[in-house]
Formats: structure tokens, sequence, C-alpha cells
């Protein structure tokens, strides 16, 4: 597949080729199930966006059922940013339902196949977003990544991920899960894409009150591979990933070092807290969140017999399992009561680990990381909930923290992909991307 | 035994801003339904709120007025719960950290606590018909202030007093139109008793729905009587529980609104997409300069000008009313005839016709022409309130007013003594009769003069001119 950087200096005539031999491709892949639908909306290049990110005119349902029938009246700030740079929204991407899963199989519109081994999960939430980038059927996309949504399935899928600082890409058009975790970011097949991408979605945004109002430098212009870090490898994470993962990290290590990287030895709190702090924090913000889907405005709308009853029966059926499951945990950590012990605790938490990772930054430029502590698992194979939450063990710590992170392909297990992450101080996604170029060129 | 009233008030004060709360669209609302809507006070997935600095501003401003501190960082939070008319399912509202808090007010010479005021976003309106219900959702965002006073009110008249305070210190600082029938002045009323002497509060009932002073007066003192009743028959306990209760005007009488079983859980929470709210010194220094509050001015009226703490109290009790006695005396008009021309029979003419001071058929400007004739005498006070009913039901000015009636008062002797003459060789016996010592037929003289120049003439004239003519 073209590379988003070589597409951006098509003339404008042979876009409308790409578009057709992109369609056959996705046609040829079908069984991907990446694609919800290929809506277009305007010239460009062709950018895939995930289901949950508005599009004017476009159905945008977040994967849910609840959602069926509604229509976006506006566009997202980074849409409007896409279409200012000659890029365009082109289909809309498969994802777990109001992004709530770490596999895409929570989606109303059933599973997206891993492109490498149909057997296996493409990650989540950004299934879909992921899975096409690394099935040769998207140039590039646009994902959300709330605890590793956008990492996971990059990593799974053999694709770069690229989770920027909170605060640095405008959420407003972003179909909110966990308003002070979620963050868009691109998938791309490289490191080079990534920042092309990143550059052009990035900027505050007056219209979100919690986008950075900071001097803004683009990133791509100022790549520099050669620029040598002082990297941190935190060992107590680590022994909790499988052998392959263990492997790789390993190799990764000894890959920055030739390239001539310090790699320091660094210790962090036990990871079990970051599972509880984040599933606190993001269920109690999605309970508030997703309370607008009452049926009363738009979507779809289920009839009682009185007004509770309405509600009743349009969020029973109109919510899956996993979301049901996530706003009832939300409404209990919230109830009086229990608000003490759980939201603000969390919140002590998330306190005492953003602490913790500028500790280590005050002596290291980067952090390296595993993203899972597996490889794509099987359709099926999470069936216990919690078990599905502790996949996330490695990357949620990053959105509790408001960090910047790319998650990028390092080492293959046979067909199967192995992506790492490299995580950068708050708002500095130069040395995070530089990094991250760095590597990618050493493994080649 | 002999019982204390306990009252503390809620007020929600409806913020004259030119734009939502947290987004751009109008706070105009009696246009057609859902017309002033936009992705945010839709709540359309994804839409963002942003808060508007023109509510902080006049929220500083208040604070001001209230002797309250305002807090340099405060917060917003959501309050959650599911009604059509809350799109979103939340309001943001300010629940750990209100940006006033710790101020008062006085009331007739006492201090009554206003613990806190914070900012909050409205809901739009439900309609209902008969097998279905509309939701209009313009008014859904506008910003309201609510305002909470300690519970420091002993009586439902010193409620009442608190309540018009209030309200003539937001419109002297104009951050709302602070319209009860139009739902932009609100009181929600939290009334307990405790036997007199007891330091302890007791259960309050909050009554909601109240909108004129008059019923909020009628709610408190049904509420009151139904505690002390309960009381007296030893079903306290049973019959006062903490809750809400609605206040029927038709019946006047309160009804308890939900059970104890369904109380509501807001699951309070900060509201993750706005970052706490920033004074900084200069925002605040603009903002604290407010202009001269009730109080203040009343004072200036009785130093400056001489009115009595009555007749201060009165014109200062209200912005509007104020500020047509101030443009009646800025345009040259006596401040002694003003107060009366105003307060008296202007506003006893408003009143009569339910007619605020606002809505007067004649301006402060046509008022001061009328006292202005009085002053220098072109016509007599009688003529005065005549020609003030005409101008109620006309709209032209005084000059013409004075005209068309021929009420201008005559000063000129040889006119008046031309009357007298004439009245006098007409009555030529009753002359007489003076004369010869029948001296009360002096008024008779008066009355006929007067009535032959259909009251125009000067009377102080008519008698200076008589009496010397007769002697």
């Amino acid at each position: 597949m073209i590379t988003l950087k070589e597409a951006l200096k098509l003339p404008k005539e042979e876009l409308p080729h790409l578009k057709q031999d992109l369609k056959k491709r996705i046609e040829e892949k079908k069984e991907l199930n990446a694609y919800i639908s290929l809506d277009e909306s305007g010239d460009g290049v062709p950018i895939l966006i995930k289901d949950n990110i508005q599009v004017k005119n476009w159905s945008v349902t977040s994967a849910s059922k609840i959602l069926q029938g509604y229509i976006s009246p506006y566009d997202a700030t980074v849409i409007t940013k896409l279409r200012e740079n000659g890029l365009a929204p082109f289909g809309r991407a498969n994802m777990d339902e109001f992004a709530m899963g770490s596999s895409t199989e929570t989606s109303y519109y059933g599973k997206t196949l891993n492109p490498h081994d149909y057997e296996r999960v493409p990650g989540g939430s950004s299934g879909g977003s992921a899975s096409a980038v690394g099935g040769g059927v998207a140039i590039a996309s646009l994902g959300s990544d709330t605890g590793g949504s956008i990492r996971q399935p990059a990593s799974f899928c053999g694709v770069v991920g690229m989770k920027p600082t909170y605060g640095r890409v405008s959420r407003y058009g972003l179909s909110a899960y966990g308003s002070s975790l979620d963050q868009i970011g691109p998938i791309t097949q490289n490191v080079e894409d990534s920042a092309i991408l990143y550059d052009i979605i990035s900027g505050y945004d007056p219209k979100d009150s919690t986008s950075a109002d900071i001097e803004y430098s683009p990133i791509t212009p100022n790549l520099n591979p050669n620029q040598k870090y002082r990297i941190a490898v935190i060992d107590n994470y680590v022994k909790d990933a499988s052998t392959e993962i263990q492997q790789a990290y390993e190799k990764t290590i000894r890959t920055l070092e030739k390239l001539g990287h310090t790699i320091i030895h660094k210790e962090m709190t036990d990871a079990k807290y970051d599972i509880s702090a984040y599933y606190i924090t993001a269920m109690a913000e999605a309970s508030s969140n997703l309370a607008r889907y009452d049926g009363i405005r738009y979507g779809s709308r289920v009839e009682g017999e009185n007004l509770k009853d309405t509600y009743f029966r349009t969020r029973s059926e109109g919510f899956g399992d996993e979301v049901k499951r996530r706003i009832l945990v939300g409404n209990f950590v919230l109830s009086s009561g229990y608000y003490d012990a759980y939201y603000v605790k969390a919140q002590k938490v998330r306190y005492l680990i953003q602490q913790k990772y500028s500790e280590i930054f005050q002596d290291a430029d980067l952090i390296l990381s595993p993203v899972s502590p597996t490889l794509p698992f099987k359709f099926g194979e999470k069936k216990e909930p919690l078990d599905m939450y502790l996949s996330d063990i490695y990357t949620i710590s990053v959105n509790l923290a408001g960090l910047p992170a790319i998650s990028l392909p390092v080492d293959w297990v046979g067909n199967l992909p192995v992506g790492l992450q490299l995580i950068g101080k708050p708002f500095d996604e130069l040395n995070l991307f530089n990094g991250a170029l760095s590597l990618e060129q050493g493994l080649k | 035994m002999e019982f204390e009233v306990v009252i503390g008030l809620e007020v929600h004060v409806q913020l004259n801003t030119k734009t939502k709360l947290f987004c751009s669209c109008p706070t105009s609302f009696n246009e057609k339904e859902n017309s002033n809507t936009c992705p945010t006070c839709l709540a359309l997935p994804g839409a963002l709120p942003v808060i508007n600095r023109e509510a902080i501003h006049k929220a500083i401003q208040f604070g001001t007025a209230v002797n309250a501190s305002i807090n340099r960082y405060s917060k917003f939070d959501r309050k959650n719960y599911f009604y059509p008319d809350l799109p979103s399912g939340y309001q943001i509202s300010q629940f750990y950290k209100p940006i006033v808090e710790n101020g008062y007010i006085e009331v007739n010479g006492r201090k009554i606590g206003i613990v806190r005021a914070h900012l909050e976003a409205d809901a739009g309106k439900n309609i209902h018909e008969s097998n279905y219900s509309k939701v209009d959702l313009n008014r859904a965002g506008t910003p309201l202030l609510e305002i909470v006073s300690a519970p420091d009110l002993r009586s439902s008249d010193e409620a009442i007093e608190y309540l018009k305070k209030l309200h003539s210190i937001v419109r002297y600082i104009d951050i709302s139109d602070a319209n009860m029938q139009e739902g932009s002045f609100r009181c929600d009323a939290n009334v307990s008793i405790r036997p007199k002497g007891d330091t302890k509060l007791y259960t309050r009932v909050e009554i909601k729905n109240i909108n004129s002073f008059r019923f909020i007066q009628r709610a408190i003192d049904y509420e009151v009587e139904r505690q002390i009743e309960a009381w007296e028959d030893g079903v306290y306990e049973d019959e006062v529980i903490q809750e809400t209760r609605l206040y029927d005007s038709v019946k006047n009488e309160t009804r308890s609104m939900r059970g104890k079983e369904e109380s509501a859980d807001y699951r309070y929470f900060p509201e993750p997409d706005l970052l706490e709210v920033y004074i900084d010194d200069e925002t605040l220094e603009t903002y604290s300069k407010i202009p001269e509050l009730p109080d203040e001015k009343a004072e200036r009226f009785q130093t400056e000008l001489g009115l009595s703490e009555y007749d201060a109290k009165v014109i200062s009790s209200s912005i509007e009313l104020a500020n047509f006695f101030e443009e009646m005396i800025n345009s040259g008009a006596s401040v002694k005839n003003s107060v009366t021309w105003l307060t008296v029979e202007l506003l006893g003419r408003l009143n009569k016709n339910n007619l605020p001071i606002t809505s007067s058929p004649i301006s402060s400007s046509k008022l001061s022409d009328l006292v202005k004739a009085i002053d220098n005498k072109t016509i007599s006070g009688k003529a005065g309130k005549d020609i003030l009913d005409y101008l109620m039901e006309h709209d032209i000015s005084v000059d013409e007013a004075i005209e068309k009636l021929g009420l201008k008062q005559v000063n000129d002797d040889s006119a008046i003594l031309k009357l007298i003459d004439e009245v006098l060789s007409k009555n030529s016996d009753k002359v007489e009769e003076y004369k010869q010592g029948k001296t009360k037929l002096f008024g008779f003289f008066v009355g006929q003069v007067m009535k032959a120049s259909r009251g125009s003439a000067n009377p102080q004239k008519v008698n200076e001119l008589l009496r010397s003519k007769l002697s």
C-alpha cells in the first residue's frame, strides 16, 4: 500500500484512481470486516475514520445499536483539520462498542479479524482502524485511545499507533468514553507517516477546554533519527508479560543500545493499581458520558409504558453487555457512600502514578515498555471481563498520566507481530517520534 | 409551646448573558422551539462545553454585592439524573467548589448569611400534551446563579424581605432580568420549626415550585402551620420528614413530591470536560467594581437630597424606580414635588392598573415636565392630577395636555381682577352682607372666582386680590 507521505505528493487527478484501487483492495479482503461502511466525504487522500469521530452527514454510531440511525450534523475538529490539509475521511472503521474493549469483539457490526491470523483478534478498541492498515486496505487511519485503544491494536496488527499527550489533539467531535483519558491519534504504516498525520490533527482548539493552549511546532520537518536518548526500562513491569513478549523486549533493548542510546533501569508502582485506578475513573466518566443515549432526541428508541420504561427499554436493548457492565460499575463507584472509597481514591492513585512517571523522567528522555502482555489472542479466548481488563496493564498508566506514547512493530513470532511502545514526556512528541524513528530504522 | 421558625432560601437567578453558559447559542428563548440550539446544548455525541466568561464576571459582581469571598479557583461538577429536558443526562453545576462563598445581606438591620452562590446550566422545557410530550431545548444551557442562604430567616415576612432585597440587588448590578413570572428569578424554600430557645436544627422540608412573592409567603405559612400542628398532635416524627413538597397555589397547600425511598443520588463528580476556573487579579479587580447598591442609594437620597428614610427606601427599592426619580431630579424637577408625584400620584395610578414602573405610560421626562409646571405655578396641584389622569390614557406632551384641558394656571393680576369684578358685581347683595360683617362669605367669593376661571386661576392670587378688593 502506498504510504501517506507518498499519497500526499500525488497530483490531485491521481486521487480518484487511488480511491478506486483502495476500494478494490477492501472488496478483496472483505472478510476482515475492518470497515463498517465506505462512506466518502470530500476530495483528498483517503483516511479511515473510527466510528466514534464525527464526520458531517455520516452515520456515526460508536459501533452501538443505540446510535443506529444517527447522522452527525457536524465535523470533529480533527476532521476539519484533515480537510484543510488535503486529506478526506474515507470509510468508517469498526471498533468495540463505545470504545469499551480490547478485541473489537463487542461491536454491534460483528468482529474484525486480525489481518495476520484470521483466528485472532485485531485488538481494540480501534481494531478496525489497525486491521485495515495492517491488512493493506487503508493508507492510514484515525483511532482513539482511552487506555491503549490505539497502541494495543496497532501492536496486534503490526502497524504504528500513536497516542498524543492529553490536550494535544482536540476531543471536540470524539464521542466521549473517559473524557479525562481520551485522545485521538494516528494509526499508520510507519513512524514518519505517524508524525505527518499527528502534525495535521494536533493543536489548540478553543472548542475543547482541555486542549492545551501552548505553542506547537510541527514534528515532521524536524525529525532526527540520530538523536541519542536515555531510555528507561521498567524491570518490574516486564515479568508479567509472556515469554515471546519478554524476548522481543530484550532484543529491542539490545538494538537500542547498538543504536547508541543509553538504557537505564527503573521501577514503577505495581501495575495492579493502574488497573483499579483506570477502570474506576474510566467507568465513572463513561456512566455519565453515556447518559445522553436515552432515545429521546436521536438514535434508536424503544417505546415503553411510560418515561421510565422507555429509558429502561431503550438502554437495555440499545447497549451491549460490556457497555452495561461499565455503566453499572461507574454508577456504583460514584454513588454516595462509595464515592470517597472508589472515585476519590482512584484520583489519588492517578496522581501518584503521574508523580512516579515524572520521577523517572527526571532521569530519562523516554521509557520503553511492552504494549500487550501477550501476542494477539484468539476470538472468545478472554471470556472473563477481568482477563480482558488485565490485557491493558501496560497501556493504561500512560492515559492516567496523560503522556504521549507510540507503539511500533519490533518483532515477529511466526506470522504474529509484536509491538512495543515508547513513552515520552508531556508535550515532548518530537523526541518521542525521533526515538521511534531511530528504532524503526535500526530494526531494518 | 412556643415555636421558632427556621427558613433558608435557594434562589435561582437566570443570568442575562448574551450567550448560554457552555456554548454560543443566544439566551433568548421565546423563539421557535429548539431554534437556539447547537451540538453542545443538544448533547450530541462528541460535543463539548466551553465556559462563558461573561457568566463568571456576573458571578464576581454578585459576590462583591453580597460581601462574599470570591474563590480564585472554582470547579464545575456533574449532577447526574435522567429527564427529557436534560439532554446530556447530567447538569453541569458547582458542587464541591462554588465560585462565591460566605456572604451576607442586611435585611431590616439583620445580617442574613449567604452560604454560597454557584453557577450552573438550566434545563430545557417539557411540554405535555394529552398522550405525548414535547421537549424544547432553547432554555437548555442558560446560565443560572444559585444563591443559597443560611437558615437565618425567622418568619415568612422576613423571607419575603430577604427575597425583595436580593431581587433588588441583582437588578441594581444588572446580572439578571429577575422576572419571577418568566422564571428568571425562582425560589425554593427550606422550612423547619423548633421549640423557642432550642438551637439545634430540626427536620427541614423543601418546598419547590413557587413563582411569586405572595405564594412563597403563603407556602411557608402553610408549611409552618402543618409542622406545628404535627408537633402538637404528637405526630411530628411521622409527618415531618426530610422531603421535597410542591406548593399548590390553587388549594393553598404543600404536597409530598416523592417518597423517601426514591430520594435521588446525583452521583456528583468533577466535570472532566472543563478545567478549574481561575480568576486572575485583573478580572477580579475589573468586576469587583459594581454600581451603587440599594442601601447606598437610600442613604445618599437622605443625606444629599433630604428625603425621609421612608421615601428613600421606597424609591431605592428598585433600580427602575430609583433611575426614574434621579432622571426627574436631573432634568430640574424639585425634589419635594418629584417624591410626591412619583411615589403617591404616579405609583398610585400604576398600581391601580397593575403596571410596573417599567411599563409606565408616562416617562420620567414627562413626569418631570409635569412637576416643573407645578413647581413654577404654570398649573395648580389639582390641575396636575387631572393632567396626569389624562396622560395615563393619552400619549401627548404635558404642554399639549395643559392646553387641551385648558388648565393653564392664571397668574396674571389683571385677568384675575377682571374675574373678581364680574363675580362681585353679580353678587352685590352678598358684598353688602360681607361688608356688614358676614366675613364667612369670603370663601363663597373665592369659589365663585375659581369657578369662573374654570379652576385655572392661581388660588393664592385669588385670595390676595379678593381680600384687598373687599377691604
